[in-house]
């Protein structure tokens, strides 16, 4: 059979945790087969170690029923298999066409000088071949990640990849976006490629798997064609059980308001936001990718300076100048990205857990080491985290793992009012319904809750009222009981521009 | 057990560095003299390099600490023999002075606190202009250096009566070692049990993070520049009485051998890593390894060379191991 691959009885152990016992996998062209499993499970170890990231400890690779060894990934890209990271890694300034080109530019005839025009006419040409979109002189930096993507994707087709593996790439997507991506895997598939998909949401592995392995503690729990297997059978062989009631029951009952944005503007383009959060109160804020959400929270946060506007904390004003300002009026910001900006990466996960919160464990001016290591410990049991001990580096746990990480982080600030920017991104399905508990609880004690989503059904599963943002403006403010998703992506929509 | 492990390689060469010195030289090697001497040269950088193991931890680097060292020893000197009511033609001319016990006191805490001065201007230089501390601090080494040329038109002040720092014990102990002590026991507690000691790992390795996690940065930044010209300072004052006067030469490339010590120690130059343990091992193997060439009859120059060679070793050695990690 061509293209066919195997992986037998991968191996692979860090120190003292055994991430991949034994697994064996095999995809087969033509296909897209989802990788399924909780958080630290094991599944990106797996890839990375086909993508010649890791060296495995013991088992092999088999292209074609040949035997492969990789020592690094460039073995592994011209075995022909291509990996594509959530940190996309293409120069920015650079356009598309130089980056399909970097490293293997068509030279004219006089040496030193590129044939620029080739290159150009050949992507079009590539572009039109798979039917992608994309304008080859733009500036990869002018691109959306869902663009990022595509020239990543061109860039290893052009390079005769044959196996795609994609590790969570929705993560980071419009919901129009996504479904693009969709359609090129089912292209991709077509083609005769194999895609190897990695995801937490299930109704998207429903839509596009022909093929579902399910990875459990580092080992293959389940492995069966997508029509044998459906998703709670594969949720269950994750998680062990059967998950129901996957939105907790919430009584609403607002009391006063805690804290209320007044005219917010800044510098990154939001304009006349004006919002009030009740306490005990779950207030979701949807919107697509850029409408400034974030920069929404950035300005509540203290991290982008006000141009205008105010802040009351129980109708009393309120000064927030820094993110040290808004922590010790109680407020916290879950970080949508936290690679750049929640976690020390190289740091003991335990120090990133406590480094806002040293006054509230009773460490204002002295550690006390032994204690620090209990309350981390509690708190990581709290939101679940799968670690040898809060002294591993955050760059070792799974990515599920390091988001719990910092929910864990600001349950312990016990801070009043939480902004939560996409909570629940790369967490699995277990302990998505864990964090939305948490959630629901929180507002149960008389937190106020701001949640910014990008997924509907989870604001609608949970919020008491939605914020709609579009373009830096604040269009709507819904009661979810008396809203529908259909209104709320109306209210978010915009013409998407054409570049 | 990782941390363990990274201070593995430089405790060994350490260990391997003595037993080839008594090997090839036990009779000047191997005596109490020696040890002593080597010890009481080591107080002067490791108490600078305990300060520099903040700086490069914050992912900072100070090049300053060489000509800081010269500045503060002429102030603290000048101080001293104000304070002892010579007249500026004296002091400039070199002539003996006798010194008062507290001119001595005073002329060396305005010495440290000087360093402190020094260091505050760096992090300050450092924090309100954005500007990398490599090129701060390659432009405060050449105006330190040159204030201290400008201050006595190159020529030092000398200070006979203050041996205290250099001779002097407290009990059994050399005064010099026993404030080394003090201090990276002073520092070691402030890294690793104090938030201050956290925030600079914070910084070091994620300054966006540390922000987000309410961490002044600006501030953190300043005062570990400022505590390191605070242990320049007192470096500079044990020079001073070692040397019974403070040269305008003094430390010169000095700051060679700071670095050097904070890196083989197993600091990281991109920040986020680095022990105290690391920076002392490193400081005693840079010390070891002068004092045994220049037994050898090695010169100085050749002592340059094999440093240099050995921070590159060193650093590539960190960047292997971090490679094999991720
Ligand atoms: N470099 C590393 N050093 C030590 N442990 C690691 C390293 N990389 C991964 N691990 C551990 O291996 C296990 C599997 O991690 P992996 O990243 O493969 O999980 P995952 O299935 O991708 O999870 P997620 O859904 O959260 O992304 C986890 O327990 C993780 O902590
Ligand atoms: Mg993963």
């Amino acid at each position: 059979m061509t293209g066919e691959l195997q992986m037998r009885n991968i191996v692979k152990t860090f120190g003292p945790v055994k991430a991949l016992q034994g697994v064996t996998f095999t995809a087969r062209p033509g296909t897209v087969h989802a990788l399924c499993g909780e958080n630290g499970a094991g599944k990106s170890t797996l890839m990375k170690i086909l993508a010649g990231v890791f060296e495995p400890d013991a088992g092999e690779i088999y292209l074609d029923g040949q035997k492969r060894t990789f020592r690094g990934p460039r073995d592994a890209l011209e075995a022909g298999i291509s990996m594509l990271y959530q940190e996309l890694d293409l120069a920015e300034d650079l356009t598309v066409t130089e980056n399909l080109f970097l490293g293997r530019e068509i030279r004219g005839r006089i040496p030193f000088i590129l044939n620029r025009k080739a290159m150009i006419d050949q992507t079009v040409q590539q572009c039109r071949l798979y039917g992608f979109d994309l304008n080859p002189l733009a500036p990869v930096r002018t691109l959306t990640t869902g663009q990022c993507q595509i020239v990543e994707l061109l860039k290893a087709l052009m390079r005769k990849a044959r196996i795609f593996v994609m590790d969570e790439p929705t993560s980071s997507l419009t919901e129009a976006e996504a479904q693009r991506l969709f359609e090129i895997i089912r292209r991709l598939r077509g083609l005769g490629m194999t895609i190897i998909y990695i995801s937490h949401r299930m109704e998207e592995v429903a839509r596009l798997a022909d093929e579902i392995t399910v990875l459990r503690d580092g080992a293959v729990a389940a492995s069966a064609p997508a029509s044998e297997m459906d998703i709670p059978t594969v949720v269950r062989h994750m998680v062990g059980r059967e998950l129901k009631d996957y939105y907790p029951a919430r009584r609403s009952n607002p009391g006063a308001v805690l804290f209320e944005a007044d005219n917010l503007k800044t510098a990154e383009g939001i304009e006349g936001i004006s919002f009030a959060v009740r306490a005990g109160e779950i207030v979701g804020m949807a919107g697509l990718v850029g409408a400034g959400r974030t920069e929404t929270a950035r300005a509540v946060f203290g991290i982008q300076p006000l141009l205008q506007g105010a802040f009351r904390w129980q109708g009393k004003p309120l000064v927030i100048a820094s993110p040290a300002d808004a922590i010790r009026q109680g407020i916290a910001y879950l970080t949508e990205d936290r690679k750049r900006s929640g976690l020390c990466t190289i740091l003991p996960a335990g120090w990133n857990m406590t480094l806002p919160n040293y006054p509230r464990i009773g460490m204002r001016y002295l550690l006390r080491l032994r204690k620090e290591q209990t309350v981390c410990e509690e708190y990581g049991r709290k939101v679940s985290v799968r670690w040898s001990s809060p002294s591993v580096r955050a760059a070792d746990l799974s990515g599920g793992n390091q988001q719990k990480l910092l929910i864990a982080r600001w349950l312990m600030a016990q801070s009043q009012f939480l902004i939560f920017d996409e909570p629940t991104r790369g967490i699995d399905v277990g302990a998505k319904r864990e964090v939305y508990q948490m959630l629901a609880d929180l507002a149960e004690q008389g937190k106020a809750i701001l949640m910014i989503s990008s997924e509907l059904p989870e604001l609608f599963g949970l919020c008491d009222r939605i914020l709609v943002m579009r373009r830096g403006r604040l269009v709507a403010d819904l009661e979810t009981r008396k809203t529908t998703p259909e209104e709320v992506m109306h209210y978010a929509a915009v013409e998407e521009p054409r570049r | 057990m990782n941390r363990f492990a990274k201070q593995l390689l430089p405790f060994c060469s350490l260990i391997f560095i003595i037993s080839l010195w008594s090997f090839l030289e036990p009779d000047n090697f191997l005596s109490f003299r020696n040890f002593s001497n080597v010890l009481r040269r080591s107080s002067i950088n490791g108490i600078m390099a305990a300060g520099m193991t903040f700086v490069i931890i914050a992912a900072g680097i100070d090049l300053s600490v060489g000509s800081m060292l010269a500045l503060c020893g002429m102030v603290g000197s000048a101080a001293m023999l104000f304070l002892s009511g010579a007249s500026w033609s004296q002091i400039a001319g070199g002539n003996y002075v006798p010194l008062t016990a507290s001119a001595m006191f005073w002329g060396t805490v305005i010495g440290v606190l000087f360093g402190a001065l020094c260091g505050w201007v760096n992090g300050t230089l450092i924090t309100r202009l954005k500007l990398a501390p490599f090129i701060v601090t390659l432009g405060t080494m050449s105006i330190f250096r040159g204030i201290t040329y400008l201050m006595n038109d190159g020529k030092p002040f000398a200070v006979s009566d203050y041996t205290f720092l250099d001779i002097g014990t407290i009990g059994p102990f050399p005064a010099s070692v026993v404030i080394l002590v003090l201090v990276l026991a002073a520092a070691a507690f402030l890294l690793n049990y104090t938030p201050f000691g956290r925030y600079v790992y914070a910084v070091g390795s994620n300054p966006e993070t540390a922000f987000h996690v309410g961490i002044n940065v600006p501030r953190i930044l300043t005062v570990i520049y400022t505590l390191t010209g605070a242990c320049t300072g007192l470096a500079a004052m044990i020079t001073t009485s070692r040397a019974s006067s403070a040269q305008p030469t003094a430390g010169i490339s000095l700051e060679l051998d700071v670095i050097a010590a904070v890196i083989i120690g197993g600091c990281s130059p991109s920040g986020g890593r680095g022990t105290l343990t690391g920076t002392i091992i490193g400081t005693l193997l840079i010390s070891f390894l002068r004092n045994g060439l220049t037994l050898l009859d090695i010169s100085t120059n050749v002592q340059l060379v094999v440093i240099g060679a050995i921070i590159v070793l060193a650093v590539t050695a960190d960047q292997l191991a971090t490679k094999r990690q991720s």
